[in-house]
C-alpha cells in the first residue's frame, strides 16, 4: 500500500464514521468493554477528561447532518430553531443513542437551554444535566466556580459508576487529552502551512472522529496521519487562502466544505472548536479540576457562545487571519443560530474596517444542494485571484 | 352535531376589559414618569443602566441613583404603538438577520435612528447589566458595548441543572451561592466607579424591603385570579403588572402601585366582577403575547369568553417573584444572592425550560380549562420546547393545549386568519369538552 493509499483509507474510514448515525465506533467500544458507560455531550465544549477519568467513553453529540431524517423531533421543538438541536433529539428518539448513560448540555444558547427539558420529558430513562459555563468569564471568581461545577459533575459521574473520580484519574486523563490537542494543533499547522497536503474535508473528518471514538485510538490515528502527510504526493495549487468562521456548533455539510475547498484553501477554521478549545497543555500539577477550569477560561479560543471581555471575538478573528496568512474570510452562520447570526454582523464590520475580503454564507447541516454556494464561492475566489494577479 | 358554534362574547365591544380604575391610571402615570426620567437623564447626560427583566438588579442600581432603562420594554412599546417594523427594517438594512430576536433588532433600529422612541428619547447607556438567563441578553449587551464603549457586567446565575443527581431533585449549590455573592460585590464596586457614589448598605436594605413588600402584593394579586370569574386579564392587565414590577422594583412607588392594584382587584371580586362579562373559559398562557397585535391577540380569545387567568410570562418576566420570596435584611448581599438564585431556578428557568409541573399545578390551582402555548420566532428562550410541553400535558395530565406561533414585535409574522382559525377550533373543542363534562352531547 502506498502512502497516498494509506492516507486515503484513513480519511475514508473517518468520513464513514462521521457520516454513520449508528455510532459504530461507540458500539465497538461497548462490545469490547461490556458494561462500559457512555457520556454524551452537546456542543460546544465539555471537559471530556472527567468522563474519561471515570472510565466512561465521552461522545460528542453534533446532530445528524443529512443522514438523519427528522420524523419525531419536529413535533417536539418549535419550527424556528436550528437543525442541530432537532436532529440531535431525533437521534435519541430513534434509539440511535441508546448507549448513553448520561447526557450533558451546556447552556451555549437560548435553544440549547431548552434542550435538557425536552430530553428529560422524552428520554426519561436517561439522566440529562445542564452545565453552566461562566459567561462572566472575566470575573476573578469564575475559575473557582467552574472548578467546583466540574467537581459536582465528577461526583455525579462517580455516583453513577459506583466509584469516585479521583484527582489522579483526572490527571492521567488530562495527559491523554493533552496529547490529542497537541496532535490536532499539529494537524492544523499542516493545514495552514501546506494546505495542498491536507484538504479541508480530510482535516475535518479526521478531527471530527475524535468525538466519536476512544481518544487513545484517535491519538494513534492522528500520529499516523501526521507521520504520513509530509510524504504525500500533492502539488500546490493556485487557490486563495481563507479562514472559515461559523462552524462552532452546527456543522456545515461535508459536501459544502468540499465545494469551498475546490476553490479555496481553508487554512484555518472554527469547526468543532470545542475539541481544540484549550490552546495549550493543561498542567498536570495541582488540583486537576481547577487547572481544567482555568484552561477553559484563560487558555482558550473564542466563540460566539462565550462572553469574555478578554477575548474580543472579531479582533481575535483578525488575528487568526493574520496568523494563517489568509487572503480572505468566509463568515458563515447556521440557519436560526441566534449567537452565530449576531456575531456574523460584528465580524463583517471588523473585516470591512480592516479591508479584508469576505464572503457571507448561511448553511444548514441537512443541506444537500450546493450549486448556489458553489457559484458564490467560485465568483468570490475568482474575483480575488484576478485582483491579486 | 355540535351545539356550540357561537362565540359568546363576539358582540362584546373590543377593549371593554381594558384597564380600569387605579390600575390603569396609576400604571399610565408611572410609565409616563419613567419616560420623563429617561428623557431628563438623556438631557442631563446622567448615567443610565440598561438592564433586562430576568435579573434586573434594580435593588442594587437604585442605591446609586442610576436611571434604569429596560430595552425589552422600550422595544415592545414600539410594537404596541404599531411602529416596530420601521426599527426592525432599519436593523435588517444594517445587516441583522430576519431570524434573530426582534427585541434586539427593534433596539438596534432605535439606536440607529438617534434613540428616538415614540414615547421619548432613550438615554445612552452608562452601564449594562445582563444576566445569563437569556443568552441573547449577552449578545445584545455587546452591541451597546461596541457602539458606546460602555461597561458591561454579566451576572452568572447558575440555575436548574436537569434530571439525575443534583438536577431537578437537587437544589442550589453552595458554590453557586458563593459565586453569585462574589459577583454582586464586584457589581457594587463597578457601580461605585461608574457613578462616583459610595455604596450604602442601608439604602440596599431599603430597596430590598420595598422589593419584599412588592413581591408579597404581586403574589396576592396573581392569586386573586383563582376566583371565578377571574377579576383581571393576565394578558391585558398582566402587561401593566409586569411593566411596573420591573420598572419600579425596589421603590415605594412600586409597592404602592401593587397595594392599590390588590385593593382594586379585591373590590372587583367582592362585586363579583370579572375581566369579561361572560367568562366561558379560563386559560393559561405559556410563553409571551404578540405585542405587534396585542389587542387582537386577546380579542381572538375574548370573543369566545376565554380569559387568561395566569401565564408563565407573569412569572419569568415579572421579576421572578415566587411564593416565599423575601430578602433577609440582616444579611442583605448574601440574601440578595440567594433570592437571585431562587428566582433563576424557580422564576426564570423552570417556567421556561421545565415548565410541565409548574403548568400542571397552576392549571389545577387556577381551575384552567386549557393552555395556550404561544411560540414566538423572536425568542428561542421562551419558545423552543413549547410544542413538547403541550404534548406532555395533554398525554400525562389530560390538559388541552393550543400551540400557535407568531412573534413578539414583528407584524410580518402575524397571520390573522390562520391564527383565528386555530383559536376558534381550539375553543370549540373546549366548548364541546365542557358540554360533554356536563353530560351533554357535543
Amino acid at each position: 500500500m502506498t502512502i497516498d493509499q494509506e492516507l486515503a483509507g484513513i480519511f475514508d474510514d473517518s468520513r464513514a464514521l462521521v457520516e454513520d448515525p449508528s455510532y459504530p465506533a461507540v458500539r465497538r467500544w461497548r462490545e469490547a468493554n461490556p458494561g462500559g458507560q457512555v457520556l454524551g455531550h452537546f456542543q460546544v465544549y465539555f471537559p471530556e477528561e472527567i468522563a474519561h477519568a471515570a472510565g466512561m467513553l465521552p461522545v460528542k453529540i453534533i446532530g445528524g447532518g443529512s443522514a438523519v431524517q427528522i420524523r419525531k423531533a419536529d413535533a417536539r421543538i418549535a419550527a424556528f430553531v436550528c437543525s442541530i438541536l432537532r436532529s440531535s433529539l431525533e437521534l435519541a428518539l430513534s434509539g440511535r443513542l441508546d448507549f448513553l448513560s448520561l447526557y450533558v448540555v451546556p447552556t451555549i444558547c437560548d435553544a440549547s437551554r431548552n434542550a435538557c427539558g425536552v430530553w428529560v420529558r422524552n428520554v426519561p430513562a436517561l439522566p440529562c444535566q445542564v452545565l453552566y459555563f461562566p459567561q462572566n468569564a472575566g470575573s476573578a471568581h469564575a475559575v473557582r466556580y467552574l472548578a467546583e461545577e466540574y467537581r459536582r459533575v465528577a461526583d455525579m459521574i462517580g455516583e453513577m459508576m459506583g466509584r469516585p473520580v479521583t484527582d489522579d484519574h483526572v490527571r492521567r486523563s488530562i495527559a491523554v487529552f493533552n496529547e490529542n490537542r497537541r496532535l490536532l494543533r499539529a494537524l492544523y499547522r499542516v493545514k495552514r502551512d501546506t494546505p495542498w497536503l491536507l484538504t479541508a474535508v480530510e482535516a475535518y473528518v479526521v478531527t471530527c472522529a475524535a468525538g466519536l471514538m476512544p481518544r487513545e485510538e484517535h491519538n494513534r490515528v492522528l500520529r499516523r496521519v501526521l507521520e504520513l502527510l509530509p510524504q504525500r504526493s500533492a502539488k500546490r495549487q493556485d487557490k486563495i487562502r481563507v479562514v472559515f468562521e461559523g462552524g462552532f456548533c452546527e456543522q456545515p455539510p461535508i459536501d459544502m466544505l468540499a465545494v469551498i475547498q475546490d476553490a479555496c484553501y481553508i487554512v484555518d477554521d472554527d469547526l468543532l472548536i470545542g475539541l481544540r478549545w484549550l490552546t495549550d497543555d493543561v498542567s498536570p500539577e495541582g488540583d486537576p479540576f481547577t487547572t481544567l477550569a482555568a484552561a477553559y477560561l484563560r487558555g482558550a479560543r473564542y466563540s460566539a457562545v462565550q462572553r469574555d471581555p478578554g477575548k474580543p471575538a472579531s479582533e481575535m478573528l483578525l488575528q487568526r487571519l493574520r496568523e494563517a496568512r489568509a487572503d480572505a474570510a468566509i463568515v458563515a452562520a447556521a440557519k436560526m443560530c441566534e449567537p452565530g447570526l449576531e456575531e456574523q454582523v460584528r465580524h463583517i464590520r471588523a473585516l470591512d474596517e480592516a479591508g479584508i475580503p469576505h464572503l457571507v454564507l448561511e448553511f444548514e447541516e441537512k443541506m444537500t444542494v450546493f450549486e448556489q454556494i458553489r457559484m458564490e464561492i467560485e465568483t468570490f475566489a475568482e474575483s480575488l485571484l484576478f485582483d491579486f494577479a | 352535531m355540535t351545539t356550540v358554534t357561537q362565540a359568546p362574547n363576539a358582540d362584546r365591544p373590543a377593549g371593554t376589559a381594558d384597564l380600569r380604575g387605579a390600575i390603569r391610571r396609576e400604571g399610565r402615570r408611572l410609565m409616563d414618569l419613567w419616560w420623563q426620567e429617561m428623557g431628563a437623564a438623556d438631557a442631563a447626560g446622567r448615567p443610565t443602566a440598561y438592564v433586562f427583566v430576568m435579573g434586573s438588579l434594580n435593588e442594587v442600581l437604585r442605591c446609586f441613583d442610576l436611571t434604569i432603562n429596560f430595552p425589552e420594554i422600550t422595544a415592545l412599546q414600539t410594537a404596541v404603538r404599531g411602529q416596530s417594523l420601521t426599527y426592525l427594517q432599519a436593523a435588517e438594512d444594517d445587516g441583522y438577520s430576519p431570524d434573530i430576536c426582534g427585541y434586539v433588532k427593534t433596539d438596534v433600529g432605535l439606536h440607529l435612528r438617534g434613540r428616538a422612541h415614540p414615547h421619548g428619547t432613550i438615554p445612552k447607556p452608562g452601564l449594562v447589566v445582563a444576566t445569563n438567563m437569556c443568552n441573547t441578553y449577552i449578545k445584545w449587551a455587546e452591541i451597546w458595548e461596541q457602539r458606546y464603549r460602555c461597561p458591561v457586567f454579566v451576572l452568572d446565575l447558575p440555575a436548574w441543572r436537569g434530571s439525575g443527581p443534583g438536577g431537578a431533585g437537587g437544589g442550589i449549590g453552595e458554590h453557586d451561592r458563593r459565586y453569585v455573592e462574589a459577583q454582586l460585590r464586584d457589581l457594587i464596586a463597578l457601580c461605585e466607579r461608574v457613578t462616583g457614589t459610595r455604596f450604602d448598605v442601608d439604602r440596599l436594605r431599603e430597596t430590598l424591603a420595598e422589593a419584599n413588600r412588592m413581591a408579597a402584593h404581586y403574589h396576592d394579586v396573581l392569586v386573586l385570579n383563582q376566583r371565578r370569574p377571574a377579576p383581571f386579564s393576565a394578558l391585558r392587565e398582566g402587561i401593566v403588572f409586569q411593566g411596573i414590577a420591573n420598572l419600579y422594583r425596589g421603590s415605594p412607588e412600586g409597592t404602592a402601585f401593587f397595594d392599590a392594584a390588590r385593593a382594586e382587584i379585591e373590590a372587583r371580586t367582592r362585586r363579583g366582577e370579572g375581566a369579561l362579562p361572560h367568562e366561558q373559559f379560563r386559560l393559561l398562557l405559556s410563553g409571551t403575547t404578540c405585542y405587534a397585535s396585542f389587542k387582537r391577540f386577546a380579542e381572538l380569545f375574548e370573543e369566545w369568553g376565554a380569559v387568561f387567568v395566569h401565564s408563565t410570562y407573569l412569572v419569568f418576566a415579572g421579576g421572578g417573584f415566587g411564593p416565599g420570596f423575601g430578602y433577609d435584611l440582616a444579611r442583605p448581599i448574601e440574601s440578595l444572592a440567594e433570592q437571585l438564585l431562587a428566582s433563576a431556578w424557580h422564576g426564570f428557568s423552570i417556567p421556561m425550560f421545565y415548565a410541565q409541573d409548574w403548568l400542571a399545578e397552576t392549571a389545577r390551582a387556577w381551575a384552567v380549562d386549557g393552555i395556550c402555548f404561544h411560540g414566538v420566532k423572536s425568542c428561542r428562550t421562551t419558545s423552543t420546547g413549547l410544542p413538547d410541553v403541550r404534548e406532555w400535558l395533554r398525554t400525562q395530565h389530560d390538559i388541552p393545549g393550543l400551540f400557535i406561533q407568531s412573534d413578539l414585535v414583528d407584524p410580518r409574522l402575524w397571520s390573522d386568519a390562520q391564527l383565528k382559525n386555530r383559536v376558534d377550533a381550539f375553543l370549540e373543542s373546549l366548548a364541546a369538552r365542557q358540554l360533554s363534562a356536563r353530560g351533554g352531547t357535543p
